[in-house]
């Protein structure tokens, strides 16, 4: 008998009362009480908890406010499918940034990856109680590999994306999509309590969210 | 019994590998509470987080209703294992994963050993996972001569010191910065000598000390923290970013997962995930969780496997009582809020799964004759605080007396003679069954008083009881009962008959 097999009838046995399945209670929160500029308040109140640098812009701003942050650094990566728009303010810094861009035609190397200074990305959606960011890695987000390796996360999030609890991000997500969630840049406990920011994902975490 | 239980394997099917306590849980314990540092450190870690996991769980309006769906979540889980794990099974595979399975430990790391063999490697990165610390993974994959590389930070210090965790969420909590700082200077290859103690200047030092591995690593070895049936998704949460790495950036991603730790579907998360963090680490959510869904083209390995292990958890499901300690989600809250787990730390416990939910987890999957693990349920003073703090609602203490019952009656059944125990419960049985039995009984009080002598305590009792007075002295009896005193007291007025009104008296 294989392995799968023999697991299955122990199973089968070990359920020999056959124990009925219970209706589950669903009365927990599964939609937002709150307005847009609460959840936004909220998000932001929480981000900054986590350590993170939380900028709110208006979408026009974004170009200027994302040039503005990566004033003096060398070269950043950006999935194929970032909005072109938000990148229009960094064309004019003279062309001392080198932009990289990860495609499906040219994927960048783990090597590539880890000599860029920044990665800048968008969110597919953020839950405003938890603090959480969630990449699934659509176009304008890119592979999970992108916003790991740099030392640096800039995170371009659209207000109208923030929910307030988990059940409605989990609604609006696709389950079978790579997805990385983020609240805050890596932090550890380990050493006597003591929490520290920044181990081995991005030390530094930006998030700028467009009003 | 229908057909399909033919050929049936004899139940239950009892686990191996890093469940057992090689000693009784007493005498661990005692050597365990002469280690002062351990016991300053857990106290203060237990405490931090407990204090920690209540603010933010006081802070959701909708905790108990989560509390309620996670522990119905698991029930449903449990009630239909089979039609899950199929489920599971076909979307995973549909999606490029390949599903193996294991029965017990040896055979998971016998399965893990071949998938790194055929990458042609001999080195793998490995995010912290319960459950290759069960099936004693590392030291296997070492004796195979493939080097497994611990990236959690806790773990990483644990491994390097070649200790064992004493915490499932803080492995290393009985190490303090300075110790730290030694076994770095001591054990990494290349290591600034002029590394502090700061925690942050530590931690810098083991993502400069991974950070090679990491992305050099072709072959990565993880845990889950659930699979969802509906969607064939698996979950890690972490905090430092190990396990991202571990997941992403190898070719070859093998996990190793229980049986039991499936949720029917994505929905299901959304009850999970809030409350593992909050209950865990005190935290609304933890910096990074992981979900996958086999092989995804382009991004992250391109070669995934699960191992579904068993060793010893259809064992557990056997038991109607106990099968609810398959619920756990492992966040380690009702560790925390234990008073005999914060003495004595989890070193105490022998299994890799210590704490409350390992005293009753361990024999479980072991069985209660195991080695030293029927000492296990014992290890409780049944406070119920577990109870209380666990997100899934498991009834931990009622599991504890459950199996103390089990473990009793697997020895009596196993002997001819009765114990001086049996004895003693036998005459208590006769004692409390009636009042005038328990009258004879309290005639003998002063007898105790005689035994005192005139230092009026009992310094030795005899037999069995000598284990009560080893380190400590009984004060002597009182010369009559309570219910003697009362009776004395409460002498009947005249004409009213008191002994027939109460239905003691009555049997008299
Ligand atoms: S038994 Fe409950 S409280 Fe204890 S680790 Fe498991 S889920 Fe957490």
């Amino acid at each position: 008998m294989s392995a799968r097999e023999d697991i299955m009838n122990r199973i089968k046995a070990a359920l020999h009362d056959a124990p009925q399945a219970p209706v589950i209670p669903r009365d927990y929160r599964r939609s937002s009480a709150m307005t847009a500029a609460q959840r936004l308040e909220q998000l932001v109140d929480r981000l900054i908890d986590y350590k993170a640098n939380v900028f709110v812009v208006d979408a026009a701003d974004a170009p200027v406010k994302l040039a503005e942050l990566l004033a003096g650094t060398g070269s950043i990566v950006v999935p194929h499918g970032l909005p072109e728009e938000w990148l229009s303010a960094l064309k004019h810094d003279g062309g001392t940034l080198v932009v990289h861009v990860d495609s499906p035609q040219r994927r960048l190397t783990t090597a590539d990856l880890d000599s860029v200074e920044a990665v800048v990305t968008a969110a597919a959606t953020a839950v405003s109680e938890t603090g959480t960011i969630m990449l699934d890695g659509s176009d304008d987000q890119g592979r999970r590999i992108i916003s790991l390796v740099p030392d640096r996360h800039i995170c371009l999030l659209r207000a109208e994306d923030i929910v307030e609890v988990l059940p409605e991000a989990i609604a609006r997500l696709e389950a079978t999509r790579p997805q990385t969630w983020i609240s805050g840049p890596s932090a550890t406990s380990d050493i006597e309590l003591e929490r520290v920011e920044g181990v081995h994902g991005p030390r530094t975490l930006d998030v700028i969210i467009l009003r | 019994m229908s057909n399909t239980f033919l050929g049936m394997p004899a139940l239950p099917v009892y686990g191996h590998g890093n469940l057992n306590a090689t000693e009784p849980f007493p005498k661990a314990a005692h050597r365990e509470l002469g280690n002062d540092q351990l016991r300053a450190n857990l106290g203060h870690a237990t405490h931090t987080i407990r204090d920690k996991r209540l603010r933010v769980v006081s802070e959701l309006p909708d905790w108990e209703e989560m509390r309620n769906a996670g522990s119905a979540i698991k029930n449903a889980t449990m009630a239909n294992l089979p039609v899950l794990l199929e489920q599971f099974e076909a979307n995973f595979t549909a999606r490029g994963g390949i599903i193996h399975w294991a029965r017990d430990a040896q055979e998971a790391n016998e399965i893990v050993t071949a998938l790194i063999r055929e990458t042609g490697e001999s080195e793998v990165v490995k995010v912290k996972s319960m459950a290759t610390q069960e099936i004693g993974l590392n030291e296997y994959l070492e004796e195979q001569g493939i080097a497994a590389f611990e990236t959690d930070l806790a773990e990483l210090i644990v491994q390097l010191d070649h200790d064992k965790p004493s915490h499932i969420l803080v492995p290393a909590i009985h190490k303090n910065r300075s110790q730290v700082r030694e076994i770095f200077l001591r054990e990494m290859p290349v290591v600034d000598p002029n590394l502090t103690d700061d925690p942050a200047r530590l931690a810098e030092a083991a993502r400069t000390h991974l950070r090679k591995k990491f992305l050099s690593a072709k072959v990565a070895v993880s845990g889950a923290n659930f699979g969802l049936a509906d969607t064939g998704t698996l979950t890690v949460v972490e905090s430092e970013g190990n396990g991202r790495m571990c997941l992403t950036l190898p070719e070859t991603l093998i996990t190793v997962m229980g049986i039991e730790k499936l949720l029917p579907s994505w929905t299901d998360l959304e009850v999970f995930m809030q409350l593992l963090p909050r209950s865990s680490t005190g935290e609304r959510m933890n910096p990074y969780t992981s979900l996958w869904t086999g092989v995804t083209p382009g991004d992250g390995p391109q070669n995934v496997h699960l191992v579904m292990l068993d060793n010893g958890r259809t064992a557990a499901l056997a038991d109607e009582m106990g099968r609810t300690a398959l619920n756990c989600i492992r966040c380690s809250a009702c560790m925390n809020v234990c008073p005999v787990y914060e003495r004595t730390g989890g070193h105490a416990y022998g299994s890799t799964y210590p704490g409350p939910i390992g005293a009753i987890l361990s024999p479980l999957m072991t069985g209660i004759k195991s080695e030293e693990n029927n000492s296990l349920p014992y290890a409780s003073s049944l406070c119920g605080a577990c109870f209380d703090a666990c997100p899934v609602k498991i009834n931990i203490p009622e599991i504890l007396v459950h199996l103390r019952g089990v473990d009793v009656d697997s020895k009596r059944s196993a002997r001819k003679i009765p114990t001086q125990m049996d004895v003693i419960m036998k005459a208590a049985e006769w004692a409390f069954s009636s009042g005038s039995h328990l009258n004879i009984l309290e005639k003998g009080l002063p007898l105790g008083k005689l035994v005192a002598g005139r230092d009026k305590v009992i310094k030795k009792l005899p037999g069995m009881g000598a284990g009560w007075t080893q380190s400590r002295d009984i004060p002597a009896p009182p010369t009559q009962s309570f219910r003697q005193w009362w009776d004395k007291e409460h002498q009947p007025e005249s004409g009213v008959d008191h002994q027939s009104t109460t239905p003691e008296g009555a049997q008299a």
